[in-house]
């Protein structure tokens, strides 16, 4: 009998764990699950604190400034017409709060972006999960992954000293920085977002429907474009409500690319300024209780809002598909 | 029915295919020009001094030390801090929580804290961290205005909040590819609850624990928007450092209450704040470089990890 079998031998004939459990061993029990659930407790306790915080000193904006004038001021001119403004300028003399050309301004950056990533997205994320050689495809989710984590400081200042430039001499925009700059830097943070979640959406759709698609004669074209995108709806569009709240949210980019002037317009050579961009900039040189820095923080319970109904819809669009793809 | 066993001709679809493949690789091709326009021009000014040497002459000359060492320092407590919550509220969840209400409202906030815009931690941090705990503890213990401005322990706290989804995430979906089975088996052997999880789950879920505190380590090193307010600073002579004596014995520590350089907040600054960009453009490149370079180090470690780990359990 070598040492490791005599070891097993004298511990299995007499098992601590033979007995009855001991007191104290159920009292430590109870004391690590109390550990365990604090720390779960704790975990919430500080997802609700984020709410409780931009909520509590956001509402004080509203306080001084009425829920009406973050949307538009009037102004009566010198002649004595009334006008209504659409205007952010937060601290001149006779502030004005509207958050119009802000929101405006993100939906300008978002939706391009958005448009641009879906359609080198989706096509990426097809690439992987249908047509890629899967011992390729190893290699190159994770190589698409990877790009997913290039700081977007990175990407702003790339935007700034190379890519501003290269769109001033090929399209000659009105703004050197413009909405359309932010948007391309915007899509290479969204594109590998999703290109990855509608790879998961294609790669979750049942090997059988493509089976019998082939066997009905169709050609792989056909069996992608007529039977997996329309089963893999759903997932493909919970990808790009999830990209389009990133576009939304994001900072960096828009702060370094957009040009940053609270412009209200539909023309995408331009410069905007967007509701990130806004607290980024202004949030450092505010005095701190000023109707200004109220309205900044309600800025940021507008976005939180925003980003929470998308992440929200798209939670629910997935946790449906989950359940329509198990057969 | 003869016509069936020809061979299909689908032009529209072959075109199609072969569009697809063309916009992939052009989306490679965009990422790696992106990628070899950062090395080319970043490398010619990296160099033993240009990382270990401070800032000089406003910043147009020297290297970036401070700005290295307060990322170091930002994350080492960020990770201090998330870690542990993390990794401790994920067994919570997965292994001693039952399937209620309050469990499937956690699961659900986790996964949205995952998509608020990091410039809302920010606000969080400026309001939370530094208002009212930091505001709270000056007046509570008298300290003046010592806790109650931006500082490296509130940036590392908020970078905490922001990455506590990522290790909770990942450290759930390790502790869910534990087999059921070896739980079993433990239980069966007499191991009580905690001698299962220590002896027989978290071993396993080890290197998908560690997954997620690298993929966190990533992702704080590179965020900006939510320290722009919290500490992050121009340019500052001295590291955060303060000795730490006890008797005679000192050692140098991280000094969670000053200010920070922050690599991220550098390169930020050089680009759009620089007093001289034509001077400062290498300096700019060479420090993207670095980011770059360490955030991918981290992510590819992650990978290979996350692959290994899913390869060990037979999922691939």
């Amino acid at each position: 009998m070598n040492e490791q079998e005599q070891e097993f031998y004298s511990r299995s004939t007499d098992s601590k764990y033979g007995k009855k459990i001991h007191k104290f061993t159920r009292t430590k029990e109870s004391l690590i699950k109390l550990f365990f659930t604090l720390n779960g407790v704790a975990a919430l306790i500080f997802i609700i604190l984020i709410f409780i915080f931009l909520f509590k000193e956001g509402f004080r904006a509203l306080e001084h400034i009425g829920l009406l004038d973050f949307l538009y001021s009037s102004r009566t001119a010198a002649d004595g017409t009334t006008k209504t403004i659409f205007e952010w300028y937060p601290t001149s003399d006779d502030p004005r709060f509207s958050l119009v050309p802000l929101i405006l301004g993100t939906l300008m950056t978002a939706i391009p972006a958005t448009i641009i990533s879906t359609i080198f997205g989706v096509a990426a994320g097809i690439y992987l999960s249908e047509v890629a050689n899967p011992k390729w495809k190893e290699f190159l989710k994770p190589l698409i992954e990877l790009f997913a984590g290039i700081p977007t400081v990175v990407i702003g200042f790339i935007m700034l000293v190379i890519g501003a430039s290269f769109f001033n001499d090929l399209l000659h925009p009105d703004n050197r920085l413009n909405a359309f700059v932010a948007s391309i830097g915007l899509s290479f943070v969204i594109i590998p977002v999703i290109a990855s979640l509608t790879e998961d959406a294609l790669h979750s759709i049942p090997n059988d429907l493509r089976m019998a698609s082939y066997g009905l004669g169709a050609t792989k074209w056909q069996t992608i474009s007529k039977v997996i995108l329309p089963a893999a709806f759903s997932g493909v569009s919970a990808s790009i409500i999830l990209g389009f709240g990133r576009a939304i949210g994001e900072t960096m980019i828009v702060l370094m690319a957009a040009g940053n002037a609270a412009n209200i317009t539909s023309n995408i050579f331009l410069s905007v300024r967007t509701m990130t961009a806004t607290i980024a900039a202004e949030m450092g040189e505010v005095s701190q209780g000023s109707d200004h820095y109220y309205s900044l923080f309600f800025i940021g319970i507008v976005l939180f809002t925003i980003t929470f109904i998308l992440n929200l819809i798209a939670e629910i669009i997935i946790n449906k598909m989950r359940k329509k793809n198990t057969f | 029915m003869l016509a069936l066993h020809k061979k299909k001709r689908d032009f529209v679809g072959t075109i199609s295919i072969w569009i697809v493949r063309i916009m992939f690789f052009s989306l490679v091709l965009a990422l790696l020009l992106l990628l070899g326009k950062i090395v080319a021009q970043g490398i010619g000014t990296i160099s033993f001094e240009f990382i270990f040497d401070d800032p000089k002459n406003n910043m147009t000359e020297g290297g970036i030390w401070p700005a290295i060492f307060g990322t170091i320092a930002v994350t080492f407590i960020m990770i201090l801090l998330a870690v542990p919550l993390g990794v401790c509220s994920a067994i919570y969840l997965n292994e001693y929580a039952k399937d209620s209400f309050f469990t499937r409202i956690i699961r659900t906030s986790i996964n949205n804290l995952a998509g608020i815009p990091s410039i809302v931690f920010g606000l969080f941090g400026l309001g939370f961290f530094i208002l009212f705990i930091g505001r709270g503890m000056d007046e509570v213990l008298e300290t003046g205005l010592l806790f109650g401005q931006p500082a490296l322990i509130w940036a590392s706290a908020t970078l905490a909040v922001l990455v506590l989804p990522i290790v909770i995430v990942s450290t759930l979906e390790a502790l869910n590819s534990v087999p059921k089975s070896h739980r079993d088996a433990s239980y069966g052997l007499g191991a009580t609850k905690w001698q299962t999880i220590k002896n027989v789950v978290l071993p396993q879920a080890r290197p998908g624990i560690l997954t997620g505190t690298i993929l966190a380590i990533s992702r704080g090193a590179g965020e900006t928007a939510p320290i722009l307010f919290l500490g992050a600073a121009f340019f500052l002579p001295n590291l955060p450092v303060t000795d730490l004596c006890i008797g005679d014995y000192c050692i140098p520590m991280i000094n969670p209450a000053k200010q920070f350089m922050y690599l991220a907040y550098h390169i930020f600054i050089l680009a759009t704040q620089s007093s001289n960009p034509t001077k400062t453009l290498p300096i700019q490149y060479g420090s993207t470089l670095v980011l770059i370079v360490l955030t991918f180090l981290l992510n590819i470690t992650a990978i290979i990890f996350r692959y290994r780990f899913r390869k060990s359990l037979g999922r691939l």
